[in-house]
């Protein structure tokens, strides 16, 4: 004798075990898909670059680097005081500004000018740059990054540029 | 009446007599203290959630209003400062916990036939736990926050092709803004404690499936073929009910730690606010929370060429080692014939403490408050060192060069540098630069050097 039956799945019952992973794995994605292009929305969003006036070309004396403060391109209404950059703006002569970024390109610590040693300093792992944005001491990989920067109607322009990543 | 209720409830549920069973289950004598660091995790993690549901009533997850609510927290809300307190030092408990129970099962090899999945269930864990506290240490939403999500960002952005992505998907776009905190928060209270309980539940289910490894014997070996029978036996002949007999020790090591948890809420209080989060103010001293301080510390002292591979491989190493462990899992689990998995773990700790206490210090860091040197350390014999010392000061030599202890550590100590530098190679070195230090040539005057040797050489 033979006792085992034909292991035989039949047509029906495999058809609707199929239509219900199919359509659970539908649900899945239907849950799934907009979340996670939502969540990475700001890789395919680019934001706009605008042009933003940091004060009168008389305001800066020649051969002076000072910080500047600007609004970033497209402020959302609550972002409050996050949405403002700085910038370190030096008039190199009557008509020439040059503008550095902020952030140190070792790990985007916010480097300061010390006027007197005529160097930038960073206060997290101790980056220094010469005047001119050039690696002066410590970890820095790269020289300070500039933004670009113009003079519009008497007003000294920079252009608001995303956090320079290395 | 209580009885029949409670009757009704199991016969309904099967909770209580679920419950019992697990309360009851045999584990192997002998447990020791050893043992009470899982659940002490657990129990911090408990505490995590509470103090952190009632924080979230009252923070406003908006980065331009996150700082005052906490402001609100921390100075005028009923208990606002003692939960803050509670929330960090429960985090901090939970950090140092689940290293410290990675570590134990690590030494006793409790990740070996049959218990794979415990070791990798547990090692997300780990990996959550430390997404939990550097976006927690975010949602304290002052300058020093927004500084770390920068670098945070700029440590992405080191990674191959992926890099720029990574570091815009951290910062929500180009720069800070409106948009990156309440993301942090979203990820902080919402899809990582969701995967935080998913695996504790898993890993629970893990532990009452395979019973809490028994301790390790010299000689004992493990081997799939014979293993769980051998516990088995074990259970048979000398096992003991979970709770009380081995459960005591993990209620009273928790409880402790939630009474150390809560003296220094009490004591010494939440960590103060900074400055407001406001990228424009470049007045920063940005420093991670203390169990990430050690890793701050590698990334100033790494060597220059080896530093992008530390940033990339280092966690992805790390993940691999945590993730690959379990293919080890014959053989024998004493650490007295495991030599090196000891060695191991002395090595880590030992690395994370000099480290850490090396971030402390920060000695890399330049010294912005350094004071000029009092007349007693300068000891002018003439105009010259006077001059010399002044400038010292004011150049910013002295950020980097400590001298009779005024200054900061970043260069080498100038205080007896007239005995080991003659005057000309002292003036070559501000002039020319070194190694790791700026070429003065552009920036002084012949003069100004020349006083600054004149200083200098009198310093024996």
């Amino acid at each position: 004798m033979d006792p085992a039956p034909p292991d035989i799945v039949p047509p029906r019952r495999r058809f609707l075990a199929r239509l219900s992973i199919a359509l659970s794995a539908a649900i899945a994605a239907v849950a799934t898909v907009p979340v996670v292009g939502f969540l990475i929305s700001p890789l395919i969003r680019k934001g706009p670059r605008v042009w933003r006036p940091v004060g009168a070309v008389d305001g800066f004396g020649v051969g002076e680097t000072v910080s500047v403060t600007f609004e970033d391109a497209s402020p959302l209404p609550w972002a409050g005081v996050t949405a403002r950059s700085a910038a370190w703006l030096r008039r190199d002569d009557p008509g020439h500004f040059t503008a550095f970024s902020v952030h140190c390109t070792h790990l985007g610590c916010p480097v300061r000018w010390v006027a007197d040693a005529q160097l930038f300093l960073c206060p997290c792992h101790g980056g220094v740059y010469y005047p001119d944005g050039s690696r002066a001491a410590g970890p820095p990989p790269k020289p300070l990054p500039q933004y670009p920067v113009r003079v519009r109607n008497g007003q000294v322009e920079i252009l608001t540029s995303p956090i320079p990543i290395v | 009446m209580l009885r029949r209720i409670l009757e009704w409830l199991d016969d309904r549920s099967g909770l209580l007599t679920w419950t019992r069973h697990a309360l009851a289950h045999p584990v192997p004598p002998r447990t020791g203290w050893w043992y009470v660091f899982g659940s002490a995790t657990l129990i911090a993690f408990i505490l995590q959630v509470a103090t952190g549901i009632a924080l979230s009533t009252a923070y406003v997850p908006s980065s331009g209003q996150a700082y005052e609510s906490l402001r609100f927290i921390s100075e005028q809300a009923l208990l606002g400062r003692f939960l803050r307190g509670m929330h960090y030092f429960g985090a901090s408990a939970m950090v140092l916990l689940i290293g410290i129970h990675v570590s134990r099962t690590y030494l006793m090899a409790a990740y070996k036939f049959p218990r794979e999945l415990n070791w990798l269930t547990g090692a997300v864990l780990l990996l959550l736990t430390l997404a939990l506290a550097f976006t927690g240490q975010l949602l304290r939403w002052d300058q020093t926050a927004v500084w770390s999500v920068i670098v945070g960002a700029a440590q992405a952005g080191r990674m191959p092709v992926l890099g720029p992505d990574l570091a815009r998907f951290i910062l929500a776009g180009d720069t800070i803004g409106g948009a990156t905190l309440s993301r942090f928060f979203a990820f902080h209270v919402f899809f990582i404690p969701a995967l935080v309980f998913l695996f504790i539940g898993l890993h629970l289910l893990l532990v009452l499936r395979h019973g809490i490894s028994e301790r390790p014997r010299k000689g004992e070996h493990v081997d799939p073929a014979t293993y769980r029978a051998r516990y088995a036996a074990l259970l048979e002949r000398e096992g003991v009910p979970f709770w009380p007999d081995a459960a005591w020790r993990d209620v009273v090591f928790g409880a402790a730690m939630v009474a150390a948890v809560v003296l220094l809420a009490i004591v010494v209080g939440p960590p103060q606010l900074g400055k407001p989060p406001d990228p424009s103010i470049l007045e920063a001293y940005p420093r991670p929370d203390w169990y990430f301080l050690w890793y701050f510390a590698l990334l100033a002292l790494a060597p220059q060429n080896l530093e992008t591979f530390i940033i990339v491989l280092g966690p992805l190493v790390f993940g691999a080692v945590l993730l690959l462990l379990p293919l080890l899992n014959k053989g024998s689990r004493s650490v007295r014939e495991r030599p090196l998995a000891g060695l191991l773990v002395v090595f880590i700790w030992t690395t994370i403490v000099i480290f850490w206490m090396a971030g402390e210090r920060a000695d890399w860091s330049p010294d912005f408050t350094a004071r000029p040197l009092p007349a007693a350390v300068v000891r002018g014999t003439g105009p010259a060192v006077v001059e010399g010392a002044q400038l010292f000061h004011e150049k910013g030599c002295e950020f980097c060069h400590a001298i009779e202890g005024f200054g900061g550590k970043r260069g080498p100590e100038l205080t007896e540098v007239g005995a080991r530098m003659a005057p000309d190679a002292i003036a070559a070195r501000i002039t020319n630069g070194g190694p790791n230090m700026p070429a003065y040539a552009r920036t002084l005057t012949p003069r100004q050097v020349e006083t600054l040797v004149a200083f200098l050489s009198t310093r024996k």
